[in-house]
């Protein structure tokens, strides 16, 4: 059968790649598009590190076929930090993340990120327990998870006053 | 594999009918893929439903509403309406997986791939919930508790697929429910899973119920004995005893690796009990 044939946008840019049916959009993001800031751990939509935002809304992307992302906008974790004329700016959640050691390995972290970004699209004020359960599809085999939440509701907190 | 999008329930429904092998619904994918990538399946035509505008939408009807079968968990809870009128059934859609999993699962794929676990069938079922299904012969109403036969065996015939689920008026006095035994905190699958929908009357008398229990049996059951239980009770410890007795005598579970058929047996009696007393304070408030 004939490859598919796809236009979408990844985060902000506009994309066309060729992909089988089988084909999920996690494998087109790193095998086609060369983005491999999203990861696999399971392949199966339980570890949450392939996380991306799809129209805005957080999935995961080995869940999602290639096919289905035609006419979409995709935000990976390459499109978070700010590209701009006076260079790179890293979201205030990537910054707490450094700052409160919120990472080891880093496999699980590009997930995390992108999906407590959505978090606080959503909701900028979250409680601990908010966070905890909004980010329970985002597994780190590395931190326990307190360093995370910690990094989170710090983001949160700058990024509400600095809005 | 072939990939195919339609645009209106009867060509998706053209398609499954007509096709020679296996052909298989995609809606959220939160369970097709896994499926396919496991080699547990391997359709030879995979038909998107989300271009379907009447699968993905709700809509008010006879005082309640519709929602299509392709409508994702997280779009339920952000209905403004929605979650006020049925809690029960939008919080149980959204305790199936994580965030993800919610952000694209939805109900018609929840019921429609035919695990007895599933979370939001029985707080459908509980509600009363009509499956309307859309076929090559035309459209029928199935109450949601007729379409699971046994797991992965479902009474839809080849071609016919669920179009949207009505959910009725909300009558004074009333209120739903949905809780779920899991071993984690998030991210698991039902033990067992109980929904109750009932009316109360000004005195605080239990005038109708529906009571739904999940993955203890071979399909989700509606447990009109359990109901019996409550009705006409002003939910006293007696009437919550003879509840839970109900709950209990109808399972008929298995054991696996996440409990055995007493540990499940014992936890619908209490399940029946909690959930019971959350949709009778939602009553008493509604």
């Amino acid at each position: 059968m004939a490859k598919h044939h796809v236009t979408a946008q990844v985060n902000g840019d506009s994309v066309e790649y060729l992909c089988e049916t089988e084909d999920t959009l996690l494998d087109v993001l790193r095998d086609t598009l060369g983005l491999t800031g999203t990861k696999e751990g399971c392949g199966s939509g339980d570890c949450g590190a392939c996380s991306v935002t799809l129209d805005g809304r957080l999935v995961c992307s080995c869940l999602v076929l290639g096919v289905e992302a035609g006419g979409k906008a995709i935000e990976t974790i390459e499109g978070m930090a700010k590209h701009g004329p006076g260079g790179e700016a890293l979201h205030p959640l990537q910054r707490k993340f450094l700052e409160h050691a919120a990472l080891q390995c880093g496999v699980c972290t590009p997930g995390v990120l992108v999906a407590a970004r959505s978090l606080l699209e959503k909701n900028p004020s979250p409680t601990e327990t908010e966070v905890r359960y909004w980010l329970a599809g985002n597994l780190c085999r590395c931190t326990g998870y307190d360093k995370i939440i910690r990094a989170v509701m710090d983001a949160a907190a700058e990024m509400r006053v600095s809005g | 594999m072939r990939y195919e999008a339609p645009e209106t329930i009867e060509a998706a429904a053209a398609l499954l009918a007509g096709a020679s092998g296996e052909a298989r619904v995609l809606a959220g994918g939160t369970d097709l893929l896994v499926q396919i990538r496991s080699d547990l399946i391997e359709p030879g035509l995979i038909v998107d439903i989300k271009k379907i505008g009447e699968m993905r939408q709700v809509t008010a009807e006879n005082g309640g509403f519709r929602i299509g079968a392709a409508v994702t968990g997280a779009e339920l809870k952000e209905h403004p309406l929605l979650k006020a009128m049925w809690p029960g059934v939008v919080e149980a859609a959204n305790l199936i997986g994580s965030t993800q999993i919610q952000g694209r699962a939805t109900m018609g794929g929840n019921l429609c791939n035919g695990s007895p676990a599933a979370d939001s069938v029985p707080a459908l079922i509980a509600a009363g919930a009509l499956a309307r299904i859309a076929g090559p012969k035309g459209r029928r109403d199935v109450p949601v508790e007729d379409i699971m036969l046994a797991p992965r065996k479902l009474s839809l015939t080849k071609g016919e697929i669920i179009a949207s689920f009505l959910l009725p008026a909300r009558t004074a006095r009333s209120g739903d429910a949905y809780l779920r035994f899991i071993p984690r905190t998030e991210m698991d699958i039902a033990v067992v899973g109980c929904g109750v929908n009932l009316t109360l009357d000004g005195s605080g008398k239990c005038t109708a119920a529906r009571v739904a229990l999940g993955a203890v049996a071979e399909r989700p059951l509606l447990v009109a004995e359990a109901a019996r239980a409550l009705i006409g009770s002003s939910l006293d410890d007696k009437a919550l005893a003879a509840l839970a007795s109900a709950a209990e005598k109808a399972c008929r579970p298995i054991d696996d690796k996440r409990g055995t058929k007493d540990f499940r047996i014992k936890v619908a009696g209490v399940l029946a009990r909690r959930t019971a007393l959350i949709a009778a304070e939602r009553a008493r408030k509604s």
